[in-house]
């Protein structure tokens, strides 16, 4: 391994048992030791009880949207990479033209024009005022999921149509010197191939889809950063709920990270 | 002695590439159990030839008989042809065994996976009876041990081989093989060339497009020599090899002793 690949993982792995005791290393953790003394006894924390079933809630609801943005996110970015690899040019034409208009402009921007846009001009037609979506539509939340599942299949379109565009043209000229049809070419090799090339990348853009939930809040949606905006507004107190905002997304983004990470090492990978 | 059968029949095929034709008018006949070496120089349309029999390549005129079976084709408009069911095309293709000059394994699968592919998913045999098959097979090319490795971690050689144990697996009408050695270390050859002159024992049928021209020599029932994108010349390895008539073969086989 070259000197700067384990430079890096200097940082993700743990180091072994004899070298964990190094004098470095123990001067680091007692100042970190001190560092959450001080934090829990000095600091305010007496709110956290009568809060805490909210933000439990708001937990669930971060999280929630993220599982269900980036499921439904990633189920319509196959269909984006995938035409602009072998579609017709129509078809390549809109999907490309899809991911730079959602790329190009804030997530901020496509919430708000989505909810106090469309959102406002929806219950002017009767037709979807009486109609069955209607008591969604009412809602928030469906305008937060449909933001950040756009959003995030815009930019997963473009990770896939690279993955699907990098698997080796050998390996799909073999599968069909085999004998498979085209959708067996696409089901057994292309799509596993490309996912597989994929991984790494989509972790880091699903812990990025994790750190853009807390946009919904602007549009009433109760996340959990809504809960800790709450808690900062009745009990005026500041810093105190935004580093328990700070922990609970650092260890769901661990949760994350190491999910990828297993599923990662399920098909170990050398050179390329 | 018996006539035998016909296991590949290509009458008159054709391969332009825009402007450039590759093919022009090969006619080509293995009968079942035949070896058959393709040698030429590069460029000479030996692989192009090979890709053409199971339409990895699209003759642009010509046909490809296999087993009795011709496979259909029809004008694509463009003074070419294409194949006018798919469906035939890719049952034909199930049962000819294809080893690639680049291994192509599918890297996302174990050497096991790799072997079992085919013949679960295109040829529907239950998964049970293709493991059986696929560790026999392993263990033929040397590879048994290696069943739960994934491509990425084996030599070039022992890539090569589990490509072999692929294309057995699908138990081929006909075996293609594609420059096998070309893409391998020097040291690695040796180990792919045993395992095919094994295969050519046993009276299977093969086509092979090689370099090794000393392999071809001892393996081979039938020789082609492709040059300019027609046959040169053909006829038993020894013939072919001990007295060239024609002047580009005496040059050909001086060239590379």
């Amino acid at each position: 391994m070259s000197d700067p690949t384990v430079a890096a993982m200097a940082l993700t792995e743990l180091p072994t048992k004899q070298s964990f005791f190094k004098p470095h290393r123990i001067v680091l953790m007692v100042i970190a030791a001190v560092l959450v003394f001080c934090i829990v006894w000095f600091m305010r924390w007496d709110w956290v009880p009568k809060y805490s079933g909210r933000l439990v809630y708001g937990v669930g609801v971060t999280l929630m949207l993220l599982f269900v943005t980036s499921i439904l996110g990633f189920l319509l970015a196959l269909p984006i990479g995938l035409v602009q690899v072998t579609g017709p040019w129509p078809l390549k034409m809109l999907a490309k033209g899809f991911c730079t208009i959602v790329r190009g402009t804030p997530l901020l921007l496509q919430l708000w024009l989505l909810y106090y846009g469309l959102g406002s001009l929806f219950p002017q037609f009767p037709e979807i005022r009486n109609s069955f979506l209607w008591p969604y539509l009412r809602e928030a939340w469906p305008y937060g999921v449909a933001a950040l599942t756009i959003s995030f299949a815009a930019y997963e379109g473009e990770v896939m149509r690279g993955a699907f565009a990098g698997v080796p043209p050998g390996e799909l000229e073999a599968a069909r010197a085999y004998g498979m049809s085209p959708f067996t070419v696409f089901r057994r090799i292309w799509l596993p191939r490309a996912i597989h090339r994929a991984l790494p990348t989509l972790n880091g853009e699903t812990v990025l889809q994790l750190k853009a939930t807390p946009l919904v809040a602007t549009i009433t949606v109760i996340d959990v950063y809504a809960v800790v905006s709450k808690v900062r507004q009745e009990t005026y107190i500041t810093y105190e709920p935004l580093l328990l905002l700070a922990l609970i997304y650092l260890c769901l983004t661990a949760l994350l990270v190491v999910g990828f990470r297993y599923f990662e090492s399920r098909i170990p990978t050398r050179g390329a | 002695m018996m006539e035998r059968a016909e296991a590949i029949a290509v009458r008159d095929l054709h391969k332009r590439f825009g402007p450039l034709e590759v093919l022009k008018g090969v006619s080509l006949t293995a009968h079942e159990g035949d070896v058959i070496a393709i040698i030429g120089g590069s460029g000479s349309g030996k692989s192009t030839l090979l890709r053409c029999i199971n339409m990895l390549e699209l003759p642009s005129a010509g046909s490809v008989t296999i087993h009795g079976e011709t496979i259909a084709m029809k004008k694509d408009g463009h003074g070419g042809q294409l194949p006018s069911d798919r469906k035939q095309v890719q049952r034909i293709r199930s049962r000819l065994g294809m080893v690639f000059q680049s291994f192509n394994l599918w890297q996302h699968m174990t050497i096991l996976e790799n072997v079992i592919e085919a013949p679960v998913h295109v040829l529907g045999v239950r998964k049970d009876e293709a493991v059986d098959r696929a560790e026999t097979l392993l263990r033929r090319v040397g590879l048994h041990e290696k069943r739960d490795a994934y491509p990425a971690f084996l030599s070039g050689g022992q890539q090569q081989r589990a490509a072999i144990a692929r294309a057995l697996a699908i138990q081929p009408h006909v075996m293609l093989f594609d420059e096998p050695t070309s893409a391998l270390d020097p040291e690695l050859v040796g180990e792919v060339l045993s395992v095919i002159g094994d295969l050519a024992k046993e009276k299977r049928t093969m086509i092979l497009v090689t370099h090794e021209m000393k392999f071809a020599r001892n393996v081979a029932s039938h020789v082609v020599f492709l040059a300019n994108g027609v046959i040169e010349e053909q006829g038993p390895p020894d013939e072919l090899f001990g007295s060239p008539k024609s002047e580009r073969l005496k040059k050909f086989i001086s060239s590379i002793h």
